[in-house]
Formats: structure tokens, sequence, C-alpha cells
């Protein structure tokens, strides 16, 4: 309550349900994500923070056996709603998902094609646009003689971190990170995490990790999920140190997973 | 194992005999001359130019409508079409296309172009019926094309705000178009050495002149090949010819397949990340 109070909240989830055909994934979801925080989402395999995470921008839409009940509001909007135009809210929602999958375009034509399938034409807004975002992504020295290669011939961390670029040149609102270093080594992870404490300055985040201390480093909030449950969320300090759950805390020390 | 190493040692000697034949007997006819000149004297001289020009004119009839028609069936299959039971007979249909034998495809060519649409025996005619034979490869390749492409690229598109249109257009089409290009020239390639298609719908037995507009009519390398094996009213004296025809017809298929590797090789993206 006192949360609320202090900090507006970009994403309200509540009572989601999922089912994938007849089997549910999530089960009476409700989380509040506070603006231009980190929010981490931490469980074993399978508990459906996955699940979660792909719910905020609707990639559930391209399977025909998906169906969703609840709310998800953004901005107090229900995006859940059969309206919602989803090109207008994956704008506003970015993604960076698990294995780096830049296009194999050049490097220059990555960071770009946001704006482009976006309806943005004007070359010199494209251009600046590109250079700040891969600048911002703590990219721009190893790339800048470079635009023009093909993105693909770039490290697995380079190419995570021309991702994120990818997703912060349309200015979205809020970016969903889907275990974005667990393909990494731990340099790239450390240049990743690092970049995550400065985009939350702009951005609304929401990370899927599998890593605790991962959680613990990037995150403001920490969500534990269980089964397609979530048992409990709160400042991630108190999570970690004082989690009020049993499974909380067994999950937190190592106990399974 | 002896045995089935020797089969398989037995059938690539075949094709070696089967080439080194038609090489050695169709290699000292083949010169510029026979490249570049008309028959003369009753197809006992000259050249089989016209029949080469008619084979490359039919093959780009057959392209001209068979991409098209080809990749966006492709298209509609891979990336929009649910599975149902609908889809699932389109899929079968194509498949059982394959199977129907060419000479099938000739006489619906006469019933349905010729005859039916008014079009008269022409290039036009022909390339729309070896179109109709090659549909089913340039549709299956496009689609196991469009299958290659990994998820995560439409995802990453998907995400980024692109429409479904957008992302199979900028982003899937470009990484399939190297599959899609090396389908549609193995089609071709095919399409280019069948005589039964062409056979009522347009080919000529002799015609002075190269076809200028797609009604006319033309003459084709596998059916010259097929008159002066047979049909010749002096078939032991234009043999050499007939050879010199097969080698030619060989050539022109065996470089469409050439370049169907070269394009897979080079601008395959697959297998990158």
């Amino acid at each position: 309550m006192i949360l609320s109070l202090l900090i507006s909240n970009k994403i309200e989830i509540q009572h989601l349900d999922l089912f994938y055909g007849a089997k549910q994934a999530l089960k009476s979801v409700s989380l509040s994500i506070p603006e231009k925080s980190v929010v981490a989402l931490i469980g074993p395999s399978g508990c459906g923070k996955s699940t979660l995470l792909r719910s905020i921008n609707r990639m559930h839409d391209l399977d025909p056996k998906v169906r969703l009940d609840g709310e998800i509001l953004l901005d107090g909007h229900n995006i859940l709603h059969g309206n919602t135009n989803l090109n207008k809210l994956r704008r506003r929602v970015g993604m960076v998902f698990q294995k780096p999958n830049p296009f194999p375009k050049s490097i220059y034509d990555n960071v770009a094609y946001g704006l482009e399938v976006n309806g943005i034409h004007d070359k010199t807004r494209i251009r600046a646009a590109v250079e700040e975002s891969i600048r911002e992504s703590y990219l721009w020295d190893e790339v800048k003689n470079d635009l023009d290669k093909p993105a693909l011939d770039l490290s697995g961390g380079q190419q995570q971190r021309l991702c994120i670029a990818r997703a912060i040149a349309v200015e979205p609102e809020v970016i969903l990170m889907d275990e974005p270093c667990s393909a990494l080594d731990p340099i790239s992870t450390a240049k990743i995490e690092a970049l995550i404490l400065r985009l939350k300055e702009r951005f609304t985040i929401v990370i899927v990790t599998h890593n605790m201390q991962q959680a613990q480093r990037v995150a403001d909030f920490t969500a534990f999920m269980y089964l397609g449950e979530l048992i409990e969320f709160g400042r991630t300090s108190a999570i970690f140190e004082q989690p009020n759950q049993e499974l909380t805390r067994n999950y937190v020390s190592g106990h399974f997973g | 194992m002896r045995w089935l190493f020797l089969c398989a040692v037995l059938v690539f000697l075949l094709c070696c005999f089967v080439f080194w034949d038609i090489a050695s007997k169709g290699f000292g006819v083949v010169s510029l001359e026979f490249l570049l000149t008309s028959p003369r004297k009753g197809m006992t001289e000259g050249g089989i130019f016209p029949a080469i020009v008619g084979t490359i004119y039919v093959s780009l009839v057959t392209a001209v409508f068979v991409i098209p028609f080809g990749v966006a069936t492709a298209i509609y299959l891979s990336e929009y079409a649910r599975d149902t039971w609908v889809t699932r007979l389109i899929r079968a249909a194509i498949r059982n296309l394959a199977g129907v034998p060419s000479i099938i495809y000739g006489l619906f060519g006469v019933a349905i172009f010729v005859d039916g649409l008014g079009m008269g025996p022409s290039l036009l005619a022909s390339g729309l019926t070896l179109g109709l034979l090659t549909l089913p490869y340039v549709v299956a390749a496009g689609e196991e094309a469009l299958r290659h492409v990994p998820g995560s690229y439409r995802e990453g598109a998907l995400a980024l705000g692109a429409t479904h249109w957008q992302s199979i257009r900028t982003v899937v089409l470009p990484v399939a178009t190297p599959g899609i290009v090396t389908g549609v020239l193995l089609g071709l390639s095919r399409a280019a050495g069948e005589t039964a298609p062409i056979l009522f719908t347009g080919v000529a037995f002799y015609l002075r002149y190269v076809p200028s507009s797609v009604w006319d009519e033309f003459m084709a390398l596998p059916y010259h090949l097929f008159i002066l094996a047979t049909q010749h009213h002096a078939i032991h004296q234009v043999r050499p010819l007939a050879y010199g025809t097969a080698l030619v017809l060989l050539g022109f298929v065996f470089s469409l397949n050439l370049m169907a590797f070269w394009v897979r090789k080079k601008y395959s993206v697959y297998g990158q990340q």
C-alpha cells in the first residue's frame, strides 16, 4: 500500500489466467510493476515466468492454442482488450529475447528496422536515432566503423547489446527481457547488467532470470513464481533476505530449482 | 555390404556412360555455327538456333507465371494458413500435382489454354502448361525455405511493432529467397527438358524464324531432339545432329542446376547463427 502511494504503477496485472489448450500455465497472477524500475521474475523452469512476460506484449497471439483471462493494465488501459492495436502496443512494450536474434542485415539496418516499420522514413532522423541507441547500449565504440557490416558477424554479447539498441530505438516505455544473459559469458553479462541499471532511468524493465545473483544486482523488485502462481512479490532485498513464504525461502537459498 | 557398394558404383558408372556417350558423339557437332544458325536442307544440315531460343523463351514465360503464383501460394500456406482440413487438402493436392504424368499436362494445356481460352498453339500456352507442371516444385521448395526461417526472426520483427505482412516482406522473405530461387531454378530445369506438355500446345516441327511474341509458335530443344531421333526421313544421316542437340539440352539443364547450387551456397544465411 505504501509503495503504491509513493510510486505510480506502469503495469497492473490483475487475476491473469493463461491456458495452453486445456493446461493452465498461469493461475490468477496479480502483480504491479512500478514505473522506471527493474522487476525480476524468478522461479524454477516451467513456473510460468516467461509465459507471464510474453503476455505483456501479447506475443502469445502467435499461438492460437493460448487463451488469456484477466487484465493487464498499461497506464490504466487493458491491453488484453480485443481492439488493442498490437503493433502500437509492441512499439510501447519492447522485447529482448533469450538468444540474441539480430536480423541477417547490417548493424545499421537492424537498429533502423523498428523505426522503418513504424512509418519513420526521414533519413536524418533515423541516422540520429540509430547512433543514439547504439551509444546508449554501450556498443558504439565497438561498431562505429562497421555499421554496414552484417550483424551476425558480431559476438554473442555484442549481438545482444545490438538487440537492446534495436529495442530502445523505437523509444518504448517498457522493455521486457527474457533471460537476456543466459547465452552469454560473464563479461558480456556484466556489460548488459550495467546497461540495464542505466536504462531504468528511462524505461520500465521486466526481466526474467534464472540467475539469483543477477536478480539481486539489477532488480528493485522481485517476483517469485512457482507452478503458474505468483508466490511472493516485494523489494528484492526483502525477497532474498526476509521472505514471508517458506517456498520462497527454500528457492532463494538454493534448496530447489 | 560389398554388393551395396557395387550397386552404388554401378549407378555412378551408368551416369558416366550416358554422359560420355552423348558428349563424345555430340561434341564434334557442337560449334558456334551449330549454336547460332537455323537448320537447313530438311534439317540435315545447319544448326539449332531457333530451338535454343525457343527453349529459353518458353522457360521465361514459365518463370513469369510460376514465380508469383508459386511464391504467393507458398507464403500463404507457410505464413497464414492455419492447420485445418482445407489447407491439408490444398497441400495434398499440390503434392499430387507433382506426380501427374507430363502428357496429362499437355492434354490439359490443349483443353484449357489452346482451345478453352483461345490462345492457340503458342509460346504463352506452352509456357503456362509448363508453369502448371513446375508449380508444385516451386510451392514445395518455397514452403520449405520459409519454414527454415528461424522463428526468432519473426518474433524479433513483431516485437518491434512490425505487422505480420511487414515481418514477412522485410525479414522472412529475404532470408528465404535463396531457397525459393533454388526451387524455381530446379523446377525450370525440369520444365526445359519436357516434351509432352509442349507437344500439343505450341511447339513446332520447323520454323524459319524465332518467335517475336508470346502468340507465336516456337521450336524447342527436347522436341527437336525427338524429331531428329525418331521422326526424321533420314534418321541415320542426322544422328550426329541429334547428339549435338542432346548435348546442348543437357548443358542448358545442367547450368540451371549449377546456378541453383551456386545460389544456395552463396546466399544461404541458415546456420550462420
